[in-house]
């Protein structure tokens, strides 16, 4: 018989002026594996979040197995049997798989640490469940799809019912998605219940019993998935509207001159060791070389490298036939190379800065937004104004902070302003992590126009879709090394192998090397 | 000159001396492992010893119990550090300007209250400070017994905290929570540790530490207590820190470093070494710059060192 195990009713939950959660009703039945589907900002995390003691919600009640319950802390949830993986991993580097496991389950009343015990603990667990873990590893040396296995195991280390999963697919490679997903099953077979919070509607097909979906803070409806259930119900459902989730590129690379070239290139990571190991390839002006990979297989080193961020330890970049090894990321910036990178809150934005001077940062002692040494503030607004209108940024006004805005629109602005006044060269890391369906419909889009008009993309992803989607060549590199070069739209069976390292058998362009 | 330093006289009481100057130092930093391994930076050391050793002294003036001195200025480090506690624990303020602000309120508290209770003298008034303790047979030892062996208590507690101080920060759960807090105060909540609990205690016992450093330097090392009497030590102690990269065995060492310049300055004052005594004076300063210099670019700070932890915080 089916139980209920949680069930949320009226819940409202208000940040600032917004009402992140308006009257929201969810219900997780017992044993089962239950998506929450929305795109970003519709108030997904922030349910999860009110369900395990983070955020107090304005209004509403949780019920617990029938019983109304009052969540006020994680501690109080953790003791009524919720435990939660976020998103943004919730693991201290420098310390052990086992500490950082033990820091969150102490017995009552416990002084001494007791490693050797914990440890065997952490094994007996992982073994029960098929996880496997280094318990005496760093968590810093482990890959990312084995921290979120770590995550997972801390939180079943509580000895919980109930798991809430925060986009756990956000940062794993296929086949790490599907193990996850195995995973999930065997704990929905030892009888826990399982919240999946993600935007992926693939994953929802694949792997829940039933949807929730959240638009806007509400909720607009509960289905059970089954054979009848399709991506485009779900996608409307989730937006409000239909949207072509087939992105047909028209686009073909017409230019023949090379916009960017890399000769035998060697780069190494922070560590010091080997990131890139004498990798070549050419980018031709209008054409998108999409770089497939597993993350962390040097992709950072070389879009740093390519941008003039990190030191090139041997070899060559060109760029319009140019040599530029060793030049500073002003050379770069000032020959048109933009740069949209991976870690858009660090790296690509200035968090509390508004719009309107983030778009300027690397413009702003140009004669366009200054003269004399003074910045002329009306240029600056009126450019701001055009770029929101252009790019479709939805924000108050060019003076709103970057950090109160969404992913998706946070990244619109870091493309506002790489793709403004047309860049000879583009390289994007992972332009679409953590955005929604329609944002990153149109930062795909607009990286195909820029492409039609000249521009020659690096288009980094760890998304196999969206490199097959839009590239015109795909090049998959592995451990620092570019594994081949294959044709536009090969398959993912063609392209699977070499991300685990698989060497092409006929690889021309890389044979030099 | 090279005859008198190289005699087994004067190296004897140059290392007893360093031993006398790194207890202090030693005390305070102990305390501030904890608190920075918690992710504070508490620049306000320096004051709560001066706070402290005036309230040792005072109290063990009218009372005439040294230990009733001493218990009382651990009290008074923690209150005072309670301070610290509340501004970058609750208010989210900025440590530095925190630490640097109860500096300046600890030494200008510390007179005021001396001198409403003992008013402007010619001499100062003196106390019988911690009497010196030779443990037996350990003290007969040439060299190392007058230099280890024959102090006054709260020196050899100093160095019984050593063990005490690893054994809490590596062996027990609230060492493992310390350091969760200091690294990823987030994921420390969510994963039911309470932050500003744990954060507040690290920085308590940052204060009681510091407190039995300030009355170590008015009861045992000196007296008295002067404005000036606590002269950077507890910089010192911050900088020993992290000249250590957190760990208690190595703060013993920055420690003795410390003391051992200390020391040295002092006695080549003594035998007029010929060197103006005013550059004698800034040798502990400019050993700590560079031991800072030196280790500090490799020392691993907690990820989280000086941040406030905000719940909300989208």
């Amino acid at each position: 018989m089916e139980s209920i195990a949680v069930e949320m009713r009226d819940i409202t939950k208000i940040f600032g002026h917004k009402a992140a959660n308006d009257h929201v009703n969810f219900t997780l039945r017992r044993g089962t594996i239950h998506g929450l589907l929305g795109e970003n900002g519709a108030g997904k995390t922030t349910l999860m979040n009110i369900l395990y003691g983070l955020y107090k919600p304005e209004g509403g009640d949780i019920f617990l197995k029938g019983e109304r319950v009052d969540i006020q802390s994680p501690e109080k949830a953790i003791s009524l049997g919720i435990g939660m993986v976020h998103q943004h991993f919730m693991l201290a580097n420098p310390l052990t798989v086992t500490e950082n496991i033990m820091a969150g389950n102490f017995r009552k009343r416990q002084i001494l640490l007791r490693k050797d015990q914990f440890r065997r603990e952490v094994l007996e667990l992982a073994e029960r469940y098929k996880m496997k873990v280094d318990p005496d590893s760093y968590i810093w040396q482990n890959s990312v799809g084995e921290q979120q296995r770590i995550e997972i195991l801390s939180v079943l280390f509580q000895d919980i019912d109930i798991l809430i999963l925060d986009e756990p697919t956000a940062v794993l490679t296929p086949s790490e998605t599907d193990e996850l997903f195995i995973t999930l099953r065997e704990l929905v077979d030892d009888g826990k219940s399982i919240v999946m919070i993600t935007h992926k509607l693939d994953e929802i097909l694949q792997v829940a019993d039933e949807v929730t979906v959240l638009r806007d803070g509400k909720n607009v409806g509960c289905r059970k998935i089954d054979e009848t259930v399709t991506k485009r119900d779900l996608s409307s459902m989730m937006i409000g509207y239909d949207i072509d989730l087939d992105l047909q590129s028209t686009h073909e690379c017409t230019g023949d001159c090379i916009a960017l070239s890399v000769k035998d290139l060697t780069v190494k990571n922070d560590k010091g060791l080997i990131a890139l190991d004498h990798i070549s390839f050419d980018i031709k002006e209008g054409e998108i070389l999409g770089l497939a990979g597993v993350d962390g297989n040097g992709q950072k080193e070389l879009c740093e490298a390519l941008t003039g961020l990190r030191p090139v330890e041997a070899g060559q970049i060109y760029v319009k036939g140019d040599d530029f090894t060793g030049k500073n990321s002003k050379d770069f910036i000032n020959a048109g190379v933009s740069f949209v990178p991976e870690d858009r809150r660090d790296v690509g934005l200035a968090l509390d800065w508004n719009i309107a001077n983030n778009l300027i940062i690397k413009e702003y002692g140009t004669d366009a937004f200054s003269s004399r040494g003074l910045l002329l503030r009306n240029k600056i607004k009126s450019h701001a104004k055009e770029m929101i209108e252009r790019f479709d940024i939805r924000a108050i006004g060019e003076d709103a902070l970057v950090k109160d805005l969404s992913g998706g629109n946070q990244q619109k602005v870091i493309l506002a302003r790489e793709l403004n006044g047309l860049p000879s060269v583009l390289i994007a890391n992972q332009p679409t992590r953590g955005v929604d369906i329609n944002a990153t419909m149109n930062i795909r889009r607009e990286i195909i126009e820029s492409s039609n008009n000249g521009t020659a993309v690096l288009l980094v992803s760890a998304d196999l879709e969206e490199i097959i989607q839009v590239s015109d060549r795909i090049a998959v590199i592995y451990d620092g090394k570019i594994m081949g070069i294959l044709p536009g739209r090969s398959s993912v069976a063609e392209i699977g192998p070499l991300m685990l390292g698989e060497r092409m058998q006929r690889h021309d362009e890389t044979a030099s090397a | 000159m090279w005859n008198e330093i190289f005699s087994l006289t004067f190296l004897t009481s140059l290392l007893a001396a360093t031993i006398r100057l790194a207890t202090p130092i030693l005390y305070a930093a102990l305390g501030q492992i904890f608190t920075q391994k918690a992710g504070i930076l508490n620049l306000g050391v320096e004051g709560t010893m001066i706070v402290s050793a005036m309230a040792a002294f005072t109290v063990s003036y009218f009372s005439g119990s040294l230990w009733l001195g001493f218990i009382s200025a651990i009290v008074v480090g923690v209150l005072w550090s309670s301070i610290m506690a509340w501004l970058s624990n609750t208010m989210n303020a900025v440590q530095v300007i925190a630490g640097i602000g109860l500096n300046i309120l600890g030494a200008g508290v510390a007179s005021y209250v001396y001198r409403i209770i003992f008013g402007v003298r010619t001499l100062p008034p003196q106390i019988d400070p911690f009497p010196v303790v030779e443990l037996p047979l350990l003290s007969k030892i040439p060299v190392i017994g007058p230099v280890l062996f024959c102090n006054n208590v709260p020196t050899y507690i100093a160095f019984l905290l050593i063990p005490v101080s690893w054994f809490l920060m590596e062996r027990t759960t609230f060492g493992l929570r310390v350091k969760m807090v200091g690294e990823h105060p987030r994921a420390s909540d969510a994963k039911g540790i309470h932050v500003t609990l744990i954060r507040n205690i690290a920085v308590l016992i940052g204060g009681a530490c510091a407190g039995a450093a300030g009355a170590y330097m008015s009861t045992a090392y000196m007296n008295l207590f002067t404005d000036n009497l606590v002269q950077g030590q507890g910089f010192m102690a911050v900088a020993v820190v992290i000249f250590s990269k957190f760990r208690p065995g190595w703060a013993l060492v920055g420690s003795l470093v410390f003391g051992f310049s200390n020391a040295l300055q002092m006695r080549l004052q003594a035998i007029g070494a010929g060197i103006p005594n005013q550059l004698l004076l800034m040798l502990p300063y400019i050993v700590t710059i560079f031991a800072l210099i030196s280790t500090s670019r490799k020392a691993e700070m907690p990820s989280a060192y000086t941040k406030p932890y905000v719940r909300m915080e989208r």
